[in-house]
This record gives C-alpha cells, structure tokens and sequence, in this order.
C-alpha cells in the first residue's frame, strides 16, 4: 500500500469518527453514530495490520483485548459506568507510554531517524507524560468511584490533603519538565534515564493531582481524564508524524475539555477550585442547626394520596436514587400515574448522577421513555406551574440557598423545585448534600418530607397508588 | 529544509488546531443527555492510538520495543472493543421508542374515560 492511500484511508477513519460524534447530537441518530466509528475503526486497524511487517502478535493481543472488552461491556452495570470509563482511561495512558517507549527503544520501527531528532523527542515526552498522568490519574478515580477507600486511603472519596500540597505538587511538576528537557538534549544512548525518572514522576503526579479532590466533583475529574486520555494519544500521533492519531486524539481531548468546562459550570466552580480541591466530603458539617427547625414528615400513603389527585407532576432524581436502586420502582410509580391521566416528567441537573449524562442513562435503563426527560434549562419554567416537584435522592442541585447572596453555593444553576405548588422530598435522613450546607427547601410550608430509603418508600407509593 | 518542503511537525499542528475546532463545534451540538454515551465512544476513539502499538508490536526483529507494542495493543484492544460495545448498549436503552408511544396511547385512554 502507497503511503498516500494509508494516509487516504487514514482521512477516510476520522471522518467517520467525527460523524461519530455528531450522530449523539439525537437519541434516534446516535446509534448511527456509533455504527460510523465502529466501521472508522475497523478501517483504522486493517490498514494498520496490512502495513504492518509481522502481525501475528498484533492479532493475538487484538484478540485478547477484545474478548477482554467484550466481557466487560457486557457485563457492566449501568451504575458502574463512572467506574469502567475512568479504568478505560487509565488503559488509553498506559498504552501511550508503551509506545513512547517502544519508539525510544527503535525509532526506525516507525520511520523515525536514529538519533532521535529533538522535534521528535518535544512530542514523545509530552506524549509520554500526559499518559502517565491519565494512566495513574484514572486508576485513583476508578478507586474513589468504586469505593474502594475503605481498602485503601489513597482511594478514599473524601479529599486527601496535606499542608504544603500544592507546593509538592509544583515542585513535582517543575522535576519532571526538567527531567524532559534533559531528556531532549540527552546524547544518544543516554535517553533512557531521564525518560524513565520522567515517566516515574509523571505517575507519582498523576496520583498527587487526584487524591485532594472530593467525590462532589468527580464528575469534572473524569471529564478532565477524558480529556487527558485524548492529548495523549494526540501526543503519540505527533510522534509517529499520524494525523489520524492527532485528529482522533484531539476530538477526544476537546470533547473531554467541553465536559469538564459544563460539568464546572453546573456546580458553579471554577476549574482551578476544582484542580486544587478540598471540597465536597465534609458532609454534615453545618447539619447541626437543622433540628430547631421543624419539617413537616408524611408516609408514603399520603405521597401517593398527594400524587394521585395531582394533575403535573415533575420528578427530580438524584444520586442518592440510583445508589438505592430505584430507577425502575420509580418509573413503575410514573406509569402507574400516567395511566391515571396524570402529566408526569423528570427533571435532570447536569450534575445528578457521577458523570455528565449518567442520570439519563440510568432512567434510560430503566425503560423510562426519553421524551418524559427533560434537562434543566428546557423544564426550570415548568415548576411554577407544576403541582407536584417530587425530590428523590437530590439535595444540593435544588437549594434555593443558591439564590441567595452570601450563600456558599450562591450562583450554581439549580433545579427550581420550590416553584411548586407542593414539593415532596425522599431523603434518607436530614444529612446534608455535598457541599455540606443546609437546604431550605425542606423547611418550606409546602414541603413534605418522606423519609426512607428511596427504593422502599418509592415501592411503598406504587402500592398505595390505587 | 529547501525553503518549498514544510517540517511534517507544523503540517502536523495544522491538523491538530483544525481538529480541536472540529471537535469543539461537534461536541457542542450533542444533546446533555447523551453526554455518558459520548464519553464512552470518545474512549473507544481515543482507542485508535491501538494503530501505534500495533506498528511498535510488528516492526519485523522480534525486540523489547514489540514486547512493549503487543502489550500496549492488549491493554487498548479492550477500549477499542469494550468502548464501543458499552456504547452501543446504553444507546439501544434509548433506542426503545415502542413503550413511550404505549404510554400516550394508556394516557389518552385514562383521560377519555
């Protein structure tokens, strides 16, 4: 094969796996979409093999990757989502470092001059040690999302802080590009030692810049891992002079950096704050001077009583319903209502759920129709007219604290649950959200709550529904 | 090199920019509900760095570079598979317009009677 018709091939593969991306601008194109990139791939690693001198080792990975992959998409649970994506992050890293060093070890194996020439040698280390961080970063995340702190501190979902953090982590960073530049200017043969210190520090880093940050924004991490895991493999593109790798690899890192730039600006944080960290873990730490204030409690029979005579009603899911469970009592509840004629909807914060888009997902599991969910912006109007908002799981996206001057969370866009002409509110107990602040929402006239676990007193409500 | 031949570095960055605009007007027409889909199938492309460990895997002399390429094919071949694969199953979860259509249909019926 000519290097003109690799490179048209080549040309052929990222076209198609931006129409990927484009066909998720609907539900009903996205499949489509993702047709596009499957057979963009498919392109991408035949060419590949065909230019490739020996493949039989090549094709017994592909192989055991795939059935590895196969198994885990198979099997994963939709909750498990965060999780999987921040472990595929991590392997997207890891496999950038393989191939930075595999270059240095035998650049004429992909055309490169022997020595090294600088140019090339900018882009291995920027290759190289933005996949070490997203390598170690993600294996950090996968540890916070899976819960894995009890078995491990480094893992633990609340921020892991000490004095003089940053600096380290300055002083870490400013190493490791010293290390790279001598890495650049290093006389052949001598490249190995400051690559490998380089490497080595890059995932030290990469650990350090995760663990201060709280399990309230894991949702900009991952989005930042993604991100991540795209300049990387953008950085190996530049080194092996491909562009389907830099135009891959750069969708990626754009797609991940919009992510992160709307999952920051739905928590109302800036993305430094976020970097830094400290925040989100510090629950209950104003919860105290809720018990002077009283709150009107019901039982699930009066929610049912409430909702059955209602004639809108919208639900607002958050996190806490899918770590009960409840998606599916809940749309069982939903339908029950909508056969008696009630206008049921469900209201989505960008930011309910451990990853943009997770919540929709989860009620997508559970057979609710997508027409009957609605994000923020399209459904906030609607509350005021609403007779029933009935919080599930949700504390902090719908604080009317946010509203308020002076309030910790003051500007964060919020779901406008108290426009409701009653607002009833599944809680497991008076704890408060995330960010650790009180919600006044709870104390409303209007406001019921109905305590319990949400999956419990959600299958209580279907029972009463007559 | 001759003044006419550019350095395949800045052809390189012309790519990467113009793809980073690409990527940005692209991304922002999908709908926030689909947002976890797109993260999976921009992890199966991302994937596509699968190209260069298959090249780092296979360059002919058996040496650690291809000990160091099949091992990077491995690890990515799960992304490559899995990535699109998962993808797949949470798009068809919102492919199921059949049970919304019955639900209007259930709804007309409660209200007429």
């Amino acid at each position: 094969m000519s290097a003109n018709a690799i490179a048209l091939w080549y040309l052929l593969a990222s076209v198609l796996f931006i129409l990927a991306l484009k066909g998720l601008s609907h539900p009903l194109t996205a499949r489509r979409g993702n047709r596009f990139g499957i057979f963009g791939m498919t392109i991408a690693v035949l060419v590949t093999l065909a230019i490739t001198r020996r493949v039989d080792f090549a094709i017994g990975a592909l192989a055991i990757g795939g059935i590895i992959g196969y198994l885990v998409a198979k099997r994963v649970e939709m909750t498990q989502m965060p999780e999987l994506v921040a472990g595929m992050h991590s392997l997207v890293g890891l496999a950038a470092v393989l191939i930075a060093m595999a270059v240095v070890s035998n650049p004429s194996a992909f055309g490169i001059p022997e020595p090294l020439p600088t140019g090339n040698r900018v882009e291995l280390f920027l290759g190289t040690f933005v996949g070490m961080m997203t390598f170690s970063g993600s294996i950090i995340a996968f540890g916070k999302l899976a819960g894995l702190g009890k078995q491990f501190r480094l893992f633990s979902s609340a921020p892991v802080v000490f004095p003089g953090q940053q600096l380290t982590n300055l002083v870490i960073a400013l190493v490791m590009l010293a290390l790279g530049v001598m890495f650049v200017i290093a006389r052949p043969g001598g490249e190995w030692v400051p690559f490998l210190l380089m490497t080595g520090i890059a995932f030290v880093l990469g650990i350090l810049i995760i663990i201060p940050i709280g399990g309230a924004d894991m949702p900009v991490v991952i989005s930042m891992l993604n991100s991540y895991s795209g300049w990387a493999a953008s950085g190996i593109g530049f080194s092996l002079n491909n562009p389907l790798l830099i135009v891959a690899g750069s969708l990626v890192g754009s797609s991940g950096a919009i992510l992160s730039y709307i999952m920051c600006k739905a928590m109302n944080r800036s993305f430094f704050s976020v970097i830094l960290g400290g925040f989100g873990g510090a629950e209950g730490a104003t919860a105290g001077s809720a018990e002077q204030k009283s709150v009107r409690s019901g039982s699930p029979d009066d929610v049912a009583f409430l909702l059955g005579n209602a004639e809108s009603v919208i639900i607002v899911p958050g996190y806490g319903l899918a770590v009960a469970r409840a998606q599916h009592a809940v749309k069982e509840m939903a339908q029950k209502l909508i056969s008696k004629g009630v206008n049921v909807r469900y209201a989505i914060h960008p930011v309910a759920g451990r990853m943009p888009g997770h919540m929709n997902v989860l009620l997508a599991e559970a057979e609710v129709p997508y027409d009957q969910v609605f994000e923020m912006e399209d459904i906030n109007g609607d509350f005021g007219t609403a007779d029933i908002a009935f919080v599930l799981g949700a504390n902090d996206v719908v604080n009317p604290l946010a509203e308020e001057k002076g309030s910790p969370i003051y500007g964060m866009p919020i779901l406008e649950a108290h426009k409701a002409r009653t607002v009833l509110v599944n809680k497991r107990s008076m704890a408060s959200g995330y960010a650790g602040i009180d919600n006044p929402l709870f104390y409303l006239d209007k406001t019921m709550m109905v305590f319990g676990d949400a999956k419990k007193v959600v299958e209580d409500i279907v029972k009463a529904i007559e | 090199m001759h003044g006419v031949v550019v350095d395949p570095i800045i052809t390189n960055l012309t790519v990467f920019v113009l793809a980073i605009f690409v990527g940005y007007h692209v991304v922002w027409t999908v709908t926030p509900a689909l947002h976890t889909p797109l993260m999976s199938v921009t992890n199966a492309i991302s994937s596509v760095i699968v190209v260069g460990a298959i090249l780092a895997s296979g360059p002919g002399p058996f040496n650690g570079g291809s000990v160091l390429g099949t091992i990077a094919v491995a690890l990515v071949a799960i992304n490559t598979f899995g990535g699109f694969l998962v993808t797949e199953r949470m798009l068809e979860m919102f492919k199921k317009k059949e049970p919304a259509k019955r639900d209007a249909g259930r709804k007309e019926d409660g209200v007429k009677k």
